[in-house]
């Protein structure tokens, strides 16, 4: 898995609540049997008309955003376990996503892919979006070591929550079954001990 | 000291736990299909390693398969690869496939609990978020993402934290009309698509101790629709007449065992959950969705909430669903036309769901211009339909009868409802696309789904029984 350390990039501002990964990629895109290429369906009907023309009025189309972190409204990532919702994120070219609040799942299959998501208050979050709206190269530095997510415009800063182990999963690159499998010896010595 | 049913399995699985770590966990059973599967197999190939537990899982081709035709090659050329790809890495890595053509194929979360391969007590994932569907037999099931498909294929195990838990108790009796599917989209409505986020939800109450097994999966198979990880309704004598004699369920001596231990699982009467709700099932009307996350759901005569009565910040969110639904604030959807039925995926696709719909249709007609698909949850009931005389019924009223597979559910396969068109639908999701590129969806009951499809338009059953 690759490294996460410290990030500086403009943002991709993505305003909408209940984001589901329906939307993050549709099903109608999930037949491929490799973990690559997603990112270009990423957010495939609001990106792309049913003539495959690019949607200008979709904040992907609009040269004006660009840049590492996609910042969206809260519940980001309900709905399907599919885990093409990270790995199209990641293959678009997004390191961090940025809400108020997070679906679990999505949550655990963006870690497991070095995506940091990152939750913020919903004023914190609020804040991104006028900034970004008033001026849209603003940048934001994401130190992982520190757990802080800070608007270099302001200087306004957060501390964000981490699972302290998936924390040094991503500092390290190394993943759960790299973990998990130096553990088969507590696996075999469980199912040996189990009753019913 | 006193523990959750949620606590008592969660401990007896864990492997290990350390301070700063998640729990280690060891699961009993995992649950494959064709779509989440196969970049784990290729993790597997990479890292040289085998499925550690071949025997403890098990798989379907279910999502990504035609509803017609099946004993014919499949047309779509991707899809026919990904299908393909499972029955060899099935046959490359030991495990059991009931794929296409198979007496026991079909939707993952229905031949689970009708093999005897779901049960209580039990530990089950699977690369699906509706996995939570298994927690209707007292067993903690969840949805996985395919890195931990991949981790439960090389270690039979997974790195989880405990999740908190909320109790749900729903009491009393429903009125006439309205079932298992109103009770769960009612609760989703009342608490949000984000509300149940973190938790493990045990449903408990008068209300649904009285329903049957397949109305307890429809409850726990939308858990995930408020957020929740899982959801579970404790064993008991339904539960456990259900699972008796069934293929793989344990039997003679072990049966006993079994028996005795499943008698355990409760939630002890002082334990503490972290948060409890209570709802009264008197007040659950039919219910449906207006919008495009389940949350947005309301009783079927009811007005559609109006956008300024949003907290101000959802109220573009609020704004960009009814638009895409072609609704408007405080109109009804009673009456609203209706193009295609959906009757089917892992809510509501069971025999009962068949036999409520049929006593419902027999002797009437569809409406002209609406078109109905039922489509089974899998071979087995589509073989006891079949011998119920259920497509009789099906096809007199002009329904048409179609293979198992989860269908029109998600848009993935050839089932999918064209753009613009209103499809009132017994799945799980009304997302945006979700059953077709702009698609609208409305969720609601086999009952109300019936009801739509006799008469044209979104319909009060209530006044139909």
């Amino acid at each position: 898995m690759k490294k996460f350390e410290t990030l500086t990039s403009q943002v991709v501002p993505l305003p909408i609540e209940n984001i589901d990964t329906d939307q993050i990629i549709p099903a109608r895109f999930l037949k491929a049997t490799t973990r690559e290429g997603f990112g270009d369906n990423l957010f495939r009907d609001w990106r792309f008309d049913t003539d495959n023309q690019p949607k200008t009025d979709f904040v992907l189309n609009n040269p004006t955003y660009s840049g590492k972190i996609l910042v969206a409204g809260k519940n980001f990532g309900c709905g399907s376990s599919r885990e093409h919702a990270a790995w199209a994120i990641q293959d678009y070219g997004f390191d961090v996503v940025i809400s108020s609040f997070f679906a679990d799942i999505f949550k655990g299959n963006a870690l497991n892919n070095g995506v940091l998501p990152i939750q913020v208050p919903e004023e914190f979050l609020g804040k991104i979006f006028e900034l970004v709206t008033q001026n849209p190269k603003t940048e934001i530095i994401v130190d992982l070591e520190k757990q802080t997510v800070m608007l270099t415009e302001t200087g306004d800063q957060f501390e964000f929550e981490i699972n302290p182990y998936k924390k040094s999963c991503l500092i390290n690159g190394y993943d759960d079954i790299d973990f998990i499998l130096n553990q088969k010896d507590s696996i075999e010595l469980f199912e040996a001990n189990r009753q019913w | 000291m006193s523990k959750t049913l949620v606590e008592k399995i969660w401990d007896a699985h864990v492997v290990k736990r350390e301070e700063g770590f998640p729990d280690i966990i060891y699961i009993d059973t995992h649950l494959i299909h064709e779509v989440t599967s196969p970049q784990a197999f290729d993790g597997l190939r990479k890292r040289g390693i085998p499925v550690f537990r071949p025997k403890q899982t098990v798989a379907t081709a279910d999502h990504n398969v035609p509803t017609l035709n099946q004993h014919l090659p499949i047309k779509e050329e991707l899809s026919r690869y990904q299908v393909d790809m499972l029955t060899k890495n099935c046959a490359e890595f030991g495990i059991e496939l009931y794929g296409l053509g198979h007496p026991y194929q079909g939707i993952v979360h229905v031949i689970g609990p009708e093999l005897g391969i779901t049960l209580p007590g039990k530990t089950m994932v699977c690369g699906d978020s509706h996995t939570s569907t298994h927690g209707a037999f007292g067993a903690i099931a969840f949805g996985i993402g395919t890195s931990q498909v991949e981790q439960v294929f090389a270690t039979q195990c997974l790195l989880q934290s405990k999740p908190k838990t909320m109790k749900i108790e729903v009491n009393g009796t429903l009125q006439k009309g309205v079932g298992a599917k109103d009770i769960i989209l009612y609760i989703i409505s009342k608490i949000s698509a984000a509300g149940g986020t973190g938790y493990f939800i045990e449903y408990a109450g008068s209300a649904i101790r009285s329903l049957s097994m397949e109305a307890r999966m429809t409850i726990c198979n939308m858990s995930i629709e408020m957020g929740a990880r899982g959801g579970l309704i404790a064993p008991d004598q339904i539960t456990f007449d259900y699972v008796e004699g069934r293929e793989f369920a344990p039997k003679g001596e072990e049966w006993d065992q079994a028996l005795a231990y499943w008698k355990t699982l409760y939630s002890d009467e002082d334990a503490i959950f972290d948060k409890v709700l209570t709802f009264d099932a008197a007040d659950i009307a039919p219910m449906i969705t207006y919008g495009t996350n389940p949350g947005m759901g309301m009783g079927i005569a009811e007005h559609i909430p109006a956008t300024n009565a949003q907290p101000e910040s959802e109220r573009p969110s609020y704004q960009k669903a009814l638009d895409y639904m072609g609704f408007k604030d405080d109109s009804v959807v009673l009456g609203n036309r209706v193009d295609y039925v959906f009757i089917g995926s892992c809510t509501n696709s069971r025999i009962e769901d068949l036999r409520e719909v049929a006593s419902f249709v027999q002797g009437k007609q569809k409406a002209q211009d609406v078109e109905v698909w039922i489509v089974p949850g899998s071979k087995q009931v589509e073989k006891q339909a079949k011998e119920e005389g259920l497509d009789k019924i099906f096809e007199a009223a002009g329904f048409q009868l179609r293979e198992p597979g989860c269908s029109a559910c998600l848009g993935m396969n050839e089932d999918k409802i064209p753009a613009g068109k209103y499809c009132v639908s017994t799945s799980n999701r009304n997302f945006e696309g979700r059953q077709g590129p702009n698609a609208r969806t409305m969720l609601v009951s086999p009952l109300t789904a019936a009801a739509a499809a006799v008469t044209g338009k979104v319909t009060d059953v209530r006044e139909l029984i």
